[in-house]
């Protein structure tokens, strides 16, 4: 802390060094978070850009905040978007391809327009002095921050509170869904799919073999060719079922010709079999 | 005294105002009180004579300020009353005569139920036409001139449940109209002239404007002059005015609002005066019009647009002398003057002819009638000898003086207007002599009226008297004792006016006067004028009194026949008016539908064609609209930095 | 080290943000975007607050990060309704509104 307090118009070489890496990390973070096709994948680059922005926060002596970035953000919020991208699907994989006409090169356009035009900015503001934060820092960080929150903010302190719960309770609302009828029970979805006929069993089960019986694998029909209906509904509605009917096959043929090399057999022979 | 000036149009006004507010408990008083607030004002005009006459000429002109009625800047207009000779002049002859026909129409307006409301607007008339020769300054009068122009309107079209008088009166305020906007833009120019349009500052300073100016006020008084009295190319409208009562059209459209353009020509005397060429103008408006008005009035058959026609002649002459300048001003007021006895006295006699005769207004069907209405006959006889020019009567003393100030105007105009003038008092004694003879003279041609539809009657009542005989008999002595005072004034005023030139040194101050030398003696004039006057009774007498009148009006020549239809005025107007502005409103319509809705519908095109490709911005994907929200954010930036660095 | 390149490189992931924010479908990678723009904006106000040497702009970065708490919470309820109904993430698809 007296090292950032002496510290006017340059930093110690420690924290260069330290700005300089992960300032790297953060920036191919965010550019990852744009340009990854997989949502969950933008999700963990954008957590790691976040924990280098922690970082970066307690190396500006703000401690307080540091920990919270690590805690909220990169713990909750983080966590409520995979767990949404868990909820959408997870392997569903976007394409980059644009489909409005100019979008990307209007995007490229403004986006480095606005890039140059705020570093030009900074760079003409002249900030070159820095006070350090070693005077307020004084009585200590957290009751200095305190006392800024519980006094001259204290209003907006509670508002933010408001906004909150009101958040919350917009969330419950959104999501939530009327039941507008009772829920058919058990004896009554058997009893109309008897009446029905189309599927009086229980649906197959996914998979084939031991190492393929995954939810997302549909089972094979004897002819081989996969059953739509031995997956999951919604993995049907995402299109996220995985057929493995051709590798299965070519796991067998592969199975047979090392058995006949085992055998003696010779392939010829196989074929002309 | 100048406090009483208010009181004379003050005294009709309340009358008018209580008759037409009053409502029906004052059906049975209203006519009295009426008559007796026309008196009043009568009085008081002649209380304020009595006081003029007691004072030297130079001081004889009397103000009163009532209040400021417009004050907007340097537009002052004050509501001011100035009482001179020729006010005063007027004053006696509205209120006069005005009374003595309030008196007749108790008489004439007997049977019909909305008399009150008659004896309203009457009141209404007197108060408005006071106001316009009372007021001090253009503005003023401008209100008194519209007053007369809706009193005007209002009785013409009194019996409004017939189409005729209903179509009459909005012809003749639809005329007028044309008329008023002259005086109106008078008014403006005046103003953006002098600063001012009150009488005296106008007057004064007219020399000082610019001659082209002072033409154009000039032309627009004129124009002015010519809706309100009936002057070629307004004429249209009187012939048709006769549609309203006969009192009407005895005060109104002969006696006194038909003389206020000449009023209104010579009170700017000062503005004529150095404007010549506006002057010409004027002489030979009157001078067209008084042969016009001649020339209608030999071919009608009925008796009141004969009369009319004559009216509308007789302001000719008055006109025409206006025109002539300060030579002329005394003899247009004199003439105007003594014409109003005379056709006011000749109109209540046709009214009380129509009265006995079942309203009947066609001459054919009268004749002989001197036998059964003596009165009528004498008054009218009186009349018509004024009329005419008989010497010693009115109309000898006046309508002289104009013919002799006409050939006074010099050179080859003079030897025109004069000759027109006297060509016109030929004519007058024509149709005079033609409208007495098939009047009072030969075998009697009325018959009962076949049909009551087909009466062309002038009054309500005619219908239930329709089918009966008529039976002439002489009016009641309220419609005589009024007939009798103007057949007096229509003996002696001319020679009372004109003996000692006592008119003429009553108005000189006023007016102004110079004297005219005609290039032949005025003896001369007088002479001529008596011989054309007999050639004209003459050849009246040889074609209506030797021989019998058919009863129904024979084809006649090419002139009688555009004369019965008052020289084509009508068609005139059809044509060149009405075809023109529906021709005009039709290229309108044209240039309307083409060029402006063109540009419109352009517009509105072309609006819509950039829309529905600006539409396409809007495609309805968020991202595009972040884009554009974003490209904002980015120029703002941009201008910011921009402005700061600059 | 001039101190200043902190802002220098919240400027740049700002604009890296803003910039996915543009190109991107999936509705939830958009949020990622938008919350990249908001730590932007956080390690800027942490800068500025080392700068001129008060605690102001660590407060203010706390309430941004409360409230991008409470955008989060609404915005991902919008986008499971969303996927609900329509069984897509892309924004694309929510165009209702165009012609």
């Amino acid at each position: 802390m007296s090292a950032l307090a002496a510290a006017a118009t340059t930093t110690s070489t420690g924290e260069a060094i330290q700005f300089w890496v992960l300032a790297v990390v953060a920036v191919i973070g965010a550019l990852c978070t744009i340009l990854m096709k997989k949502a969950v994948h933008s999700a963990l680059c954008l957590a790691g850009t976040m924990i280098v922005l922690a970082v970066f926060y307690l190396a500006n002596g703000a401690y307080f905040l540091g920990v919270v970035q690590v805690i909220v953000y990169t713990g909750a919020i983080m966590m409520l978007f995979l767990f949404v991208v868990m909820l959408v699907g997870v392997t569903a994989a976007d394409s980059l391809k644009e489909t409005i006409k100019g979008q990307r090169w209007l995007a490229a356009l403004c986006g480095l327009g606005f890039g140059i035009l705020l570093i030009a900015g900074l760079a003409n503001a002249k900030l070159t002095h820095f006070n350090g934060l070693g005077r307020v820092n004084s009585a200590g960080h957290v009751e200095g921050l305190a006392q800024l929150i519980f006094t001259r903010y204290i209003f907006a302190f509670e508002i933010t509170g408001a906004l909150l719960i009101t958040a919350a309770v917009g969330a419950m609302v959104l999501t939530h869904r009327e039941r507008t009828e009772r829920a058919a029970t058990q004896r009554e979805l058997s009893e109309k799919r008897v009446r029905e006929g189309v599927q009086v069993p229980p649906l197959p089960a996914p998979g084939v073999y031991a190492r393929h019986n995954a939810v997302d694998i549909a089972g094979l029909l004897p002819d081989g060719t996969p059953s739509e209906l031995t997956v999951n509904k919604t993995l049907r509605a995402r299109g996220q079922i995985r057929d493995v009917s051709t590798e299965a096959l070519d796991d067998l043929k592969a199975l047979e010709q090392r058995s006949a090399e085992r055998l003696g057999r010779d392939s010829r022979e196989e074929a002309s079999k | 005294m100048e406090n009483l000036i208010a009181l004379l149009v003050g005294a009709p006004l309340l009358g008018a105002a209580v008759l037409l507010c009053g409502g029906r408990r004052l059906d049975k008083a209203g006519h009295w009180l009426g008559t007796l607030l026309a008196a009043v004002s009568f009085g008081i005009g002649v209380a304020l004579f009595a006081d003029m006459l007691g004072r030297g000429a130079e001081d004889r002109t009397l103000y009163q300020h009532l209040f400021s009625w417009v004050s907007v800047g340097s537009f002052q207009a004050d509501f001011a009353f100035r009482l001179d000779q020729l006010s005063m002049t007027f004053v006696l002859l509205i209120s006069g005569v005005g009374t003595l026909i309030h008196v007749y129409s108790i008489g004439y307006m007997e049977h019909d139920e909305r008399r009150r409301r008659f004896f309203g607007y009457l009141n209404l008339f007197v108060a408005a036409m006071l106001l316009l020769v009372l007021a001090d300054n253009y503005l003023l009068l401008y209100f008194g001139w519209e007053g007369v122009g809706l009193a005007s309107y209002l009785l013409i079209g009194f019996w409004q449940h017939k189409p005729s008088a209903a179509t009459a009166a909005k012809k003749a305020f639809l005329v007028n109209r044309v008329g008023d906007i002259g005086l109106s833009i008078a008014i403006m120019l005046m103003f953006t002239t002098f600063g001012t349009f009150a009488f005296g500052p106008v007057l004064a300073n007219a020399d000082k404007a610019s001659e082209g100016t002072l033409t154009a006020i000039g032309l627009m008084l004129l124009l002015a002059a010519c809706g309100k009295s009936a002057q070629v190319p307004l004429q249209s409208w009187l012939g048709d005015a006769m549609e309203g009562p006969t009192p009407v059209s005895a005060l109104i459209h002969a006696a006194t609002m038909v003389t206020a353009g000449v009023y209104l020509i010579v009170r700017s005397g000062a503005i004529f005066n150095a404007a010549p060429d506006a002057q010409l103008v004027v002489t030979v408006v009157g001078a067209v019009t008084l042969l016009f008005g001649a020339i209608v009035g030999c071919a009608k058959d009925d008796i009141k647009k004969a009369l009319a026609g004559s009216t509308m002649s007789q302001i000719g002459y008055m006109v025409l002398a206006a025109g002539l300048g300060p030579v002329g001003y005394v003899f247009a007021i004199m003439h105007l003057v003594t014409h109003g006895f005379f056709k006011a006295g000749l109109f209540l006699g046709a009214g009380s002819v129509m009265h006995g005769m079942n309203d009947e207004v066609d001459m054919r069907k009268y004749g002989g009638l001197r036998r059964y209405m003596p009165v009528t006959f004498v008054t009218f006889g009186l009349g018509y000898l004024a009329i005419i020019g008989f010497p010693g009567l009115s109309g000898f003393f006046s309508k002289d003086k104009i013919i002799e100030a006409a050939f006074a105007k010099g050179g080859t105009e003079g030897w025109i207007l004069g000759g027109a003038a006297l060509l016109g008092a030929g004519i007058t004694a024509f149709y005079m002599t033609r409208v007495m003879l098939l009047t009072f003279f030969g075998e009697k041609r009325w018959q009962p009226a076949p049909d009551a539809d087909q009466v062309p009657s002038a009054e309500p009542a005619a219908e239930h008297r329709a089918g009966r005989m008529p039976h002439p008999h002489e009016s009641p002595k309220s419609m005589t004792i009024p007939m009798i005072v103007l057949a007096f004034g229509s003996v002696f005023a001319g020679a009372f006016f004109g003996l000692g030139d006592r008119f003429l040194n009553w108005l000189e101050p006023v007016t102004g006067y110079e004297h005219g030398n005609p290039p032949v003696g005025a003896l001369t004039v007088t002479l001529s004028t008596m011989v054309v006057l007999a050639v004209g009774v003459a050849i009246a007498w040889s074609m209506y009194g030797r021989k019998p009148v058919p009863v129904v009006a024979p084809r006649g020549s090419f002139l009688t026949r555009a004369a019965r239809r008052d020289l084509f005025q009508d068609d005139f107007n059809h044509v060149v008016l009405v075809r023109g502005g529906e021709h005009l409103t039709r290229s309108l319509v044209y240039v309307d539908h083409s060029l402006v809705d063109g540009v419109v519908n352009g517009t509105a095109a072309s609006v819509g064609g950039l829309s529905g490709r600006l539409r396409k911005l809007q495609n309805g994907y968020a991202r595009s609209y972040a884009v554009s929200m974003f490209g904002g954010t980015v120029v703002l930036i941009a201008a910011t930095l921009l402005m700061r660095a600059v | 080290m001039n101190p200043v390149n902190y802002l220098y490189l919240a400027a740049l992931l700002f604009t890296i943000g803003a910039a996915g924010v543009l190109i991107r479908r999936n509705a939830i990678v958009l949020f990622m975007c938008v919350e990249l723009m908001l730590n932007a904006c956080n390690l800027a106000f942490v800068a500025f607050s080392r700068m001129h040497g008060n605690l102001d702009g660590q407060i203010i970065a706390f309430f941004t990060m409360v409230v991008a708490a409470a955008e989060v919470v609404v915005g991902l309820a919008i986008i499971v309704s969303l996927f609900r109904t329509r069984h897509s993430a892309s924004v694309d698809d929510a165009s209702l509104m165009k012609l």
